[in-house]
């Protein structure tokens, strides 16, 4: 199971990664797309749109299950992974590089911090 | 969690080829080996093989057997002949279905059926019941068998290297005792997906060794394994029912569309039959309908069927058509809207537009 050291993680099974100034990118991490299984749907937020930490921003289907998606973090969605509409397959394929979901702008820059690291991550997926 | 669910014969050898175990019907079973789609694709083009060992197994033996199965049965056991399958149901007085099964008739008075996992003990109470009047020896031999399914367009060619046997003459819908590897089966051109191919009744213990034959002569030809996964994304793919979905206690074989296994041509008087003919003459209420969604998201069983802003009706199946690339459904609706083209499924508060589809949802031949 692949775990990126530079990533930061939620419990909910989601990564944030900080591409520049406040922004991230943020995906579901190869545990998740492992045990969802062939992705068959995702249904993303607009740009524009603003969330909460802990809000519910979207879904994945798989044949086997549909899951929420949820917001690491507070902040306003700049861009969308259109790609995926058509290939949500990308996110089995390559859950941490073009299986990206979406890019926030971060209401505040140092909240990514309180995420789990990689460890921490790692250790709570044995749990 | 303490699970005391069954295992096949197969379970170290699913476990050991990568098998994804879940509980399912009171089984541990591969849910997925690789992946639903790559297995699913792999059967329609190549061949999958599926370890459904977890199918219940029954003999129905002695001077009244074919008396008594026709009493109990919607389909016509006399029109069979030894070595001929019959796909029927077995229903209340109500017309509600107890299981849908496979008959093999290895002569007049000797058959083996072919029972869904989830309802084996159910059928095999009711089945005793009904038997108490009739001369006949009843026994549930589930665990005398493993069953593989062994389909798709190249299963046939894999097959004819193993199988001493001119399986030109195996017509579908007939079955024979034969040895496949070295090892003894009863071959059956039967099957779920609606491929070309056979689910093969093991002993137990040969199980094992008889995936271990199949899986290294198929996988040049691109056989892979299979799991329940895709088993039910090809059925429904073909348009066949699954028990506890189209039809189950009190779906009836009229609202399910069954009527094809519902022989009514002779006086025969069977269970279920009075309350099936009234059905079919005031007409059901509600009928089974088969649908295409335009879109990727899976319409998920229980998910309310709508038309103008009313409920009529709700989603007994759903998946994801790998072949397709869409996702497509069954439901359960208000037998008047069963031909109506603007039904919609609720999802999130909003209704998603959904097209009637005439099952197969793809070319298929079975028989070919």
């Amino acid at each position: 199971m692949s775990i990126p050291s530079d990533l930061k993680y939620t419990k909910e099974h989601e990564w944030l990664k900080v591409v520049a100034d406040g922004q991230a990118l943020i995906g579901i991490t190869d545990f998740a797309q492992s045990s969802l299984g062939d992705i068959t749907f995702v249904e993303m937020p607009e740009v524009g749109d603003t969330f909460a930490a802990g809000d519910t921003f979207g879904v994945v289907e798989s044949v086997k299950a549909a899951s929420d998606l949820f917001m690491p973090v507070e902040g306003e969605v700049v861009e969308v992974n259109e790609a995926l509409e058509d290939a949500p397959e990308t996110l089995n394929e390559s859950p941490y590089e073009a299986g990206w979901i979406l890019k926030l702008k971060l209401s505040d820059p140092s909240s990514a911090e309180e995420l789990l690291e990689a460890g921490a991550y790692e250790a709570f997926t044995k749990e | 969690m303490i699970t005391t669910a069954q295992r096949t014969p197969l379970f170290e050898f699913n476990q050991a080829h990568g098998g994804r175990m879940v509980e399912f019907a009171g089984w541990e079973m591969p849910v997925q080996y690789e992946g639903i789609v790559v297995e699913h694709k792999a059967t329609r083009a190549a061949a999958g093989l599926f370890d459904v060992s977890h199918m219940g197994e029954a003999t129905v033996q002695g001077p009244q057997a074919e008396e008594f199965l026709n009493s109990v049965l919607t389909n016509d056991v006399s029109q069979m002949d030894d070595g001929k399958a019959l796909y029927s149901l077995m229903c209340y007085l109500t017309g509600g279905v107890v299981d849908d099964l496979l008959v093999y008739r290895k002569s007049k008075d000797s058959y083996l059926l072919c029972l869904n996992a989830s309802n084996t003990e159910k059928d095999m109470a009711w089945l005793r019941q009904e038997a108490a009047a009739f001369d006949v020896d009843l026994e549930d031999v589930s665990k005398n068998y493993g069953l593989l399914a062994l389909q798709g367009p190249k299963s046939f060619q894999i097959l004819a290297r193993l199988a001493e046997l001119d399986l030109g003459k195996l017509a579908y819908y007939r079955f024979v005792e034969g040895k496949v590897g070295g090892v003894d089966c009863l071959i059956s051109r039967t099957g779920y997906t609606g491929e070309k191919g056979v689910e093969l009744f093991v002993g137990w213990d040969d199980t094992e060794r008889l995936a271990e034959i199949l899986l290294r002569e198929g996988s040049p030809d691109g056989l892979v394994l299979a799991g329940l996964g895709a088993r039910d994304s090809l059925r429904l793919e073909a348009g066949y029912s699954l028990y506890g979905h189209e039809i189950d206690e009190e779906i009836s074989p009229v609202q399910a569309g069954l009527m094809w296994t519902v022989n009514l041509k002779t006086e025969r008087n069977f269970i279920g039959r009075q309350a099936i003919e009234a059905e079919q003459l005031v007409g059901p209420r509600r009928r089974i309908v088969f649908f295409r969604t335009g879109g990727r998201q899976i319409a998920r069983p229980g998910t309310e069927v709508v038309f103008e802003g009313e409920t009529v009706g709700k989603v007994v199946s759903g998946t994801f058509s790998p072949i397709l690339n869409e996702a497509i459904g069954s439901a359960l609706v208000d037998a008047k809207l069963a031909r109506c083209d603007a039904l919609e499924v609720a999802r999130r508060g909003k209704g998603t537009p959904i097209r009637r589809a005439k099952p197969p949802f793809l070319p298929l031949n079975p028989q070919g």
